[in-house]
């Protein structure tokens, strides 16, 4: 299933957000939405996920997504939204139990997940006893265990600090390889970007327009902690965002 | 460098960390005690400003041998019970409803903020006649007092639910029901816990208002009548009754926080 967008354009009361927003996302790629803040990247993934409505333009799904996806448009928060008083395994249960699912079928789904994200020895903790990087993988279980046809991905690593974030860019990079997923990722990190993405979409200041789409051939798997010609695509894209980075910093916030 | 003088760097952190303290509040407790009966011995405090806290004790003895202590004791519980059971279920179920519905929200906030305020002792003689003389007036009087506190709490407790989650909820097709079962109620639940604290106490409050109202037996039926005679240890021995049922109210919710709330950190 693919996704795309088609002259999206967003007004908060007559305030202008985001303008003529057209961008395909190909089933299997990772879409990276880079932007400097305020450009509107994250309520573009709410119009995609269907949290939030346009004011114009329209988010279309082009064919239908796998019969067993449970929620095909599934979000990964960056603030990892689990529900505290549930432990790791059933914060991940909590997505299943609306399904009617088989009590077995549960965990085995249940299972599978924790297992893919190294948390099988986790499955009774509760989220406070967790680390930030272990939380997030807490809630890419649970996004896994849905079976989404499009992962919707808002800033995941922003509030860890760059170790984990680097441990979990490996995580998410051996997930894809082994079994290759959608993805829409917003984030404000470049290095992030240049990582983990197929095709990177460069935003403007608000409006957030596209300014352009850098397009990245190297395999995932072969990507490396400062590759240098990643280094390159990473300075590529700082020229472009400079400025407008610059001037969205100088602009008054309207709350 | 190091002829010059050294001085270690003033220590100015600290405080505003108030920790758990054993046995103090109990020294407290005993020495008021203690002072109380030293001065009313040596005759510094007269026997009509205070009784002699040993007095009181042998009247609350007396109480208990003659079996009257558990009848006062058992129909003040049930009152108790009952009252504020309906009282907190009502304000808890209204409490919600407010908390996610906007019309409920817009036509019954003025009305409980109206309710509120009014001393609901000045409205025991209504419910006499709407509920009668006996058992029902009680039960309304303090059911209605429990409920406006628990309403408010309540309903206070869902709006600070974290707005993140219920959206995690919806993002993942969960159904309104189960959004409102698995994320708002228990994110409600510290809320609504301590909101019972405020509403539990008030209700004894009332139990006491309600039982000098034409009741035979109850702990405020015991201290009416120890009053008009000006029978200090009786009095006295109903307060301290009180108090303990005070105390023993805000363990046991102590003990269901600890049980339900686990999860905070």
């Amino acid at each position: 299933m693919d996704i795309r967008l088609d002259g999206v354009g967003h007004y908060y009361d007559d305030f202008e957000v985001l303008r003529d927003i057209t961008l395909d996302i190909p089933q299997g790629k990772i879409v990276c939405i880079v932007g400097p803040s305020g450009c509107g990247k994250s309520t573009l993934l709410r119009f995609i996920g269907g949290l939030e409505r346009p004011t114009s333009g329209k988010v279309l799904q082009l064919g239908d997504p796998p019969t067993d996806s449970l929620n095909p448009l599934t979000y990964i928060f960056q603030d990892f939204a689990l529900l505290p008083w549930r432990s790791v395994a059933d914060n991940v249960s909590l997505v299943l139990e609306d399904h009617g699912l088989a009590a077995s079928d549960a965990k085995r789904i249940i299972d599978d997940v924790l297992t893919r994200t190294n948390l099988a020895d986790f499955a009774n903790a509760l989220p406070k006893q967790l680390s930030g990087g272990m939380k997030q993988r807490v809630a890419i279980a649970r996004a896994l265990a849905v079976n989404p046809a499009v992962m919707l991905m808002d800033e995941p690593l922003s509030a860890l600090d760059s170790q984990t974030r680097e441990l979990l860019m490996d995580d998410l990079i051996g997930l894809w390889t082994r079994a290759p997923f959608t993805a829409v990722y917003v984030t404000h990190n470049l290095n992030e970007a240049v990582r983990l993405g197929h095709s990177i979409v460069v935003l403007s200041r608000r409006p957030g327009q596209i300014r352009d789409i850098v397009h990245l051939d190297k395999p995932l798997a072969d990507r490396r902690f400062g590759d240098p010609d990643l280094e390159q695509h990473q300075q590529h894209l700082w020229q472009l965002m400079r400025d407008e980075a610059r001037a969205a910093d100088a602009e008054l916030l309207h709350v | 460098m190091s002829d010059r003088p050294a001085r270690e760097v003033t220590f100015r952190g600290g405080g505003f960390a108030p920790k758990p303290v054993k046995w103090v509040g109990l020294i407290v407790f005993v020495a008021l005690i203690a002072f109380a009966e030293w001065g009313t011995r040596s005759g510094w405090i007269s026997a009509l400003t205070l009784p002699k806290p040993s007095d009181v004790l042998a009247t609350f003895g007396e109480l208990y041998q003659s079996g009257l202590l558990f009848k006062h004791l058992s129909v003040s519980l049930s009152r108790l019970a009952v009252g504020a059971f309906f009282g907190a279920a009502a304000g808890i179920g209204v409490g919600i409803l407010i908390g996610l519905f906007s019309m409920i929200r817009a036509g019954l906030v003025p009305l409980v903020a109206a309710i509120f305020p009014i001393p609901k002792i000045a409205l025991l003689p209504l419910f006499v006649i709407w509920f009668g003389i006996d058992e029902g007036s009680k039960y309304a009087l303090i059911a209605f007092g429990t409920f406006t506190p628990t309403v408010v709490a309540t309903y206070g407790a869902v709006d600070n639910v974290d707005r993140g989650l219920i959206r995690m909820g919806q993002s993942f097709g969960l159904s309104w029901l189960s959004i409102v079962r698995k994320i708002v109620i228990p994110g409600a639940m510290p809320g609504i816990l301590s909101g019972l604290r405020i509403s539990l106490a008030i209700a004894i409050i009332l139990l006491v208002a309600a039982e000098m109202l034409g009741a035979e037996f109850g702990i405020g039926a015991y201290i009416l009548e120890a009053g008009s005679l000006y029978d200090l240890e009786r009095l006295f021995a109903g307060v301290v009754i009180l108090s303990l049922l005070g105390v023993t109210v805000s363990f046991v919710i102590g003990l269901i926080e600890k049980r339900l709330l686990r999860w905070r950190s």
